[in-house]
């Protein structure tokens, strides 16, 4: 079984010279298929550079992010974006729902850039948001919901079209501790369903639901708690 | 869905609850000195289990066993009693009036009623706060006092090595709560409970989070006032003592 991503040694340096930052250092992290990692450490720790490499919004200084086996910086700027249409899925913190479009039309967005027909992508669209059980409120707008709705709407986005990585960047942050716990719900649902997720978070609570934790320090994975995966312990061995 | 949730049951719970004790210091499960000390000797009952097992009684007769059972469910085994326990319990408060012996019913389990007085001390037990005695988590509170305050420990990795195993208990804590998400009133009070650990667990590590950063910051404004700063900039292990304990 091979990782749904895979960090092969990265390194990312923000800057040059006298303000040259290194967000991560040689970091080496993969997660595989079902399996949720939350990515855990204070701000400035690396956590939300690791997440932004994992989604190919930008490139590491030297090392390789791979995604079911491809290789992001192989693939170039078209290929990329394909890529986060058709592969990944991305969930933040500020839900980021585009205001003029119902919670179809939002969800239904990626599929259609990706070329298919708005009634196909509609109907899949329809499904994913049946999926994080809000189907019925799939006519309404971003200003007209809740925030935990808007949230759904995210993550339907970020599932639609059976996408196979889910990055979460602080997902329940600007919500109430009972609805961020609804979302996290959704989340490893869908891991539990076979995607890989990857979850960043200082909030313990919130990484309590995930299978291993990593605990990032200046930009240098320093622990990890949890239960190894038997076919990551398997690779080891191999 | 319910009765999968409910074959699952007290075993599991027990089972999965069971080994992450040793991972986290909860106040009344370890009796290291918190208020519910004495669980294990059967001396002196805490007075979370003699007010738990009047206020069961309160409903109706019950006896030693039957009291167990029913502490337990609602508490999902988190803080399991002996029945011997259980029946010291009983003869205490027998002695203060608290309940009375029917004498024993046919398969000779001696079953008693609460009395007006057993009432009024439930009564006045859900009427007022639980008393905070003693500060929680002593331990790792003194480990890391005398962590930061003695020479050669390496502050950073005890801080690590117990947000490890704190965040592997809440691990645990978070399956448990996958599996019990009833709404029948047992499996809320099972829940709640849950709940009690989770947030316990997630209130140290928040702590601990918070000492690594008072001793990074700490370290950063010696390195940075210091000549030989040593190569440690932003290590929190090289905390000075006298430093880290202003």
């Amino acid at each position: 079984m091979s990782a749904v991503l895979q960090l092969d040694t990265v390194t990312r340096i923000h800057g040059a010279g006298a303000t040259e930052v290194m967000a991560l250092r040689e970091v080496s992290f993969s997660a595989y298929a079902g399996e949720l990692v939350a990515v855990m450490g204070p701000s400035g720790s690396g956590k939300s550079t690791l997440l932004t490499l994992a989604g190919g919004l930008d490139g590491p200084t030297s090392g390789a992010v791979r995604v079911e086996g491809t290789d992001l910086a192989a693939l170039g700027q078209k290929g990329r974006a394909a890529m986060r249409r058709t592969s990944i899925g991305y969930v933040f913190q500020d839900f980021n729902l585009i205001p003029a479009l119902t919670a179809v039309e939002n969800v239904a967005l990626p599929r259609e850039l990706d070329g298919a027909g708005s009634r196909t992508a509609r109907k899949v669209a329809l499904a994913a948001l049946e999926e994080v059980g809000i189907g019925e409120l799939a006519g309404r707008f971003p200003d007209e919901m809740s925030g935990g709705q808007q949230q759904r709407v995210a993550i339907a986005r970020a599932i639609v079209g059976e996408r196979r990585l889910i990055l979460a960047d602080e997902p329940t942050g600007a919500l109430d501790s009972e609805t961020g716990e609804d979302i996290l719900r959704l989340i490893r649902a869908r891991c539990d369903a076979g995607a890989a997720g990857v979850l960043v978070t200082h909030e313990a609570r919130h990484a309590a639901w995930a299978d291993r934790v990593v605990f990032l320090r200046d930009g240098v994975i320093v622990d990890e708690s949890g239960r190894d995966r038997p076919d990551a312990l398997l690779e080891q061995a191999r | 869905m319910t009765a999968r949730t409910l074959s699952v049951g007290l075993d599991a719970r027990v089972a999965l609850a069971y080994p992450v004790w040793p991972a986290v210091y909860i106040p009344g499960i370890h009796g290291h000195g918190g208020v519910d000390h004495g669980v294990d000797d059967g001396e002196e009952s805490p007075v979370s289990v003699r007010n738990a097992l009047l206020a069961l009684l309160e409903q109706g007769p019950r006896y030693g066993y039957q009291l167990r059972a029913e502490f337990e469910d609602r508490t999902g085994g988190t803080w399991p009693l002996n029945v011997g326990q259980v029946y010291t319990t009983l003869s205490r408060l027998e002695r203060d009036g608290l309940v009375e012996g029917q004498g024993a019913d046919a398969d000779g389990h001696v079953v008693y009623v609460v009395t007006a007085s057993g009432r009024e001390e439930v009564a006045a037990w859900f009427g007022s706060p639980v008393p905070r005695t003693r500060p929680p988590r002593e331990e790792l509170a003194i480990k890391l006092a005398l962590a930061v305050s003695v020479p050669g420990v390496e502050v950073g990795a005890v801080i690590q090595q117990q947000r490890s195993a704190t965040m592997a208990a809440l691990q645990d804590y978070t399956r448990l709560k996958r599996r019990a998400a009833g709404d029948d009133p047992h499996e809320l009070a099972w829940g709640l409970v849950l709940d009690s650990l989770v947030f316990n667990a997630e209130a140290e590590i928040r702590w601990l989070d918070h000492c690594e950063a008072r001793l990074r910051r700490a370290a950063h404004d010696r390195g940075a006032s210091s000549v030989d700063r040593a190569g440690q900039a932003g290590q929190a292990e090289q905390v000075d003592p006298q430093e880290a304990t202003r």
